[in-house]
């Protein structure tokens, strides 16, 4: 019910930032946002609240707004690639 | 004998040195940043080239995407002066500018009256010191400080000094930490600040910044505390620390370069003498246009911090940590400057002796590092900061400043440190002095001659 449609939710979310993180042209970026990402969700997996998940879940979709918007702006003005990042898959 | 004096040789020409090696810092100073730009060429990236990795966040970090995301709108659509009155654009401007700074208060449980917005913390730094000063002249003509703060508190107290004051540069101890009696003893009758940093920029010592909190209150003097590399990163409040005047930097904090902001206390009222004259902003402390989207930044990036302090502080503990075991565990004669339990972990200060430190960073291209702070980067000088905690002129010369933030991956650290000891044993094997430990010489027992 409720419990089951939240933790669809949680998931589709988290898959939704996951996607979107890994977009990020800035090796930096990317790997901080990724790992941030995971950890925060890690961190709150037990959260049973529903008022906390609620506000959890609501600072997660901005959160998903600001990469989207930040990796906009940086696909924009990309840059070279770092000395550690493997060369890119499809290119 | 013979031998050592074309040690000496060697050693100059290594180091790009040809007259005396013990020549201080005022004398030099200028053909040093001369012979520097031979040295290390500053020149643009090729298109394809791979970037460096950046290890120099004590210098500047970059911005977070959440800190450019919260002032884009102040820089395209809300262009309003804060300080306009008579109309929305100038209310919306304003209502953010307060915002950010309740955000920058709460980062180190002030009021928000007691931020002012300011240009960046060197201006911070000048106005406490010039400011308190000259404002107390009329009967307090004592300053003191320590001989490892950085640049700007240096040069405002020079400056003090041509106007007459006395500035007392307190020694510190060889951990980098001032001796708490003998600051305690310097206090005279007539100080009327002492300004000592919380975090050290070149080598990550933590000054015990509570108990100077308590001397000074206990005298009945004001404290300024230059946290430019401590603030978001240690948990700071300036009642528990009783500090009077604290300076705050945004692009040391992953917000814009550009915008800092100075804490002033209210109770007790610390009274400044303004550096700047005009409109009368920031209640007359700071008169100009605070420029709303920097404001805004450094407020989001105070926000941030605070929420993100613990998490980042245990990773960049665990990435300082890792590098500096690999490093130690592979090369000898390591030294690392600084206390090793008061400190910052994101700041690692290492001497490697037998190497000079101008060299080793032009190995390490393909790492962006620093030996110091990049203030007097262009100088071949070593820091004073170093000389400050007593290390030998060699292992001074030696040092490469390791900085470690919220964006480092493993990747990163591992890169640096395998390069790091590459390109340490390389130079190592290359040097005439390296060659003479090995044989068993003890350096310190050479007399080098002068020529």
């Amino acid at each position: 019910m409720a419990a089951s449609s939240s933790r669809a939710q949680v998931l589709s979310l988290y898959r939704r930032l996951l996607k979107e993180s890994r977009s990020f042209p800035s090796y930096n970026y990317r790997t901080y946002a990724l790992r941030r990402v995971r950890d925060a969700f890690r961190e709150n997996r037990s959260v049973e609240d529903p008022k906390a998940l609620e506000q959890l879940l609501n600072k997660a979709r901005d959160s998903l707004a600001i990469i989207q918007r930040q990796v906009s702006i940086g696909k924009m003005y990309e840059t070279q690639r770092t000395v550690v990042e493997p060369e890119p898959k499809n290119l | 004998m013979m031998s050592k004096n074309v040690t000496r040789t060697l050693l100059s020409s290594m180091r790009g040195i040809s007259s005396s090696p013990r020549l201080n810092y005022p004398q030099s100073s200028v053909s040093a940043s001369k012979r520097e730009r031979e040295v290390i060429k500053s020149r643009e990236l090729e298109k394809d080239e791979l970037r460096p990795l950046y290890m120099d966040f004590q210098a500047t970090t970059p911005m977070d995407p959440r800190v450019l995301d919260t002032m884009l709108p102040y820089q395209v659509n809300y262009y309003g002066n804060p300080h306009s009155r008579t109309h929305a654009y100038g209310w919306e401007s304003e209502a953010a500018m307060e915002k950010a700074r309740k955000q920058v208060a709460d980062l180190i449980g002030a009021d928000p009256r007691e931020i002012v917005f300011t240009s960046g913390a060197t201006e911070s730094n000048n106005m406490s010191i010039k400011g308190v000063a000259r404002f107390y002249k009329a009967k307090k003509k004592h300053v003191i400080t320590t001989q490892i703060e950085h640049k700007c508190v240096l040069d405002s107290c020079r400056v003090l000094e041509s106007e007459g004051f006395e500035v007392t540069y307190l020694p510190v101890k060889s951990n980098g930490l001032i001796d708490l009696q003998q600051l305690d003893e310097t206090i005279r009758p007539d100080t009327s600040l002492v300004s000592v940093m919380t975090v050290n920029n070149e080598i990550g010592v933590k000054q015990p910044i509570k108990e100077i909190g308590h001397i000074c209150r206990s005298k009945n003097l004001f404290f300024h505390t230059d946290a430019a590399q401590a603030i978001g990163k240690i948990p700071i409040n300036v009642s528990d620390l009783k500090v009077d005047l604290m300076s705050i930097s945004g692009h040391k904090i992953y917000g814009p370069k550009g915008v800092g902001a100075l804490y002033v206390r209210r109770r007790p009222r610390v009274r400044i003498e303004p550096l700047q004259s005009g409109g009368g902003q920031e209640r007359g402390l700071r008169s100009g246009t605070v420029p709303t989207p920097l404001a805004v930044g450094l407020g989001a990036a105070c926000e941030l911090a605070q929420q993100e302090m613990e998490y980042d502080h245990a990773r960049v503990s665990v990435l300082a940590n890792r590098l500096v075991q690999k490093i130690m565990s592979e090369v000898p004669d390591v030294v690392m400057n600084g206390d090793p339990e008061q400190r910052y972990p994101g700041c690692i200060n290492l001497s490697f002796a037998y190497v000079e430190g101008e060299s080793l960073l032009m190995a390490l291209k393909d790492v962006a590092l620093s030996s110091g702070s990049a203030c007097t980067s262009a100088s071949l000088e070593p820091s004073y900061v170093l000389r400050a905690i007593g290390a030998d002129e060699d292992l001074a010369h030696s040092s490469i400043r390791f900085g470690i933030g919220r964006f480092t991956t493993e990747e990163e650290v591992d890169y640096t440190a395998e390069k790091c000891i590459q390109q340490v044993r390389r130079l190592r094997e290359m040097s005439p002095l390296w060659e003479m430990v090995q044989e068993g010489v003890d350096l310190k027992s050479i007399k080098w001659t002068q020529h």
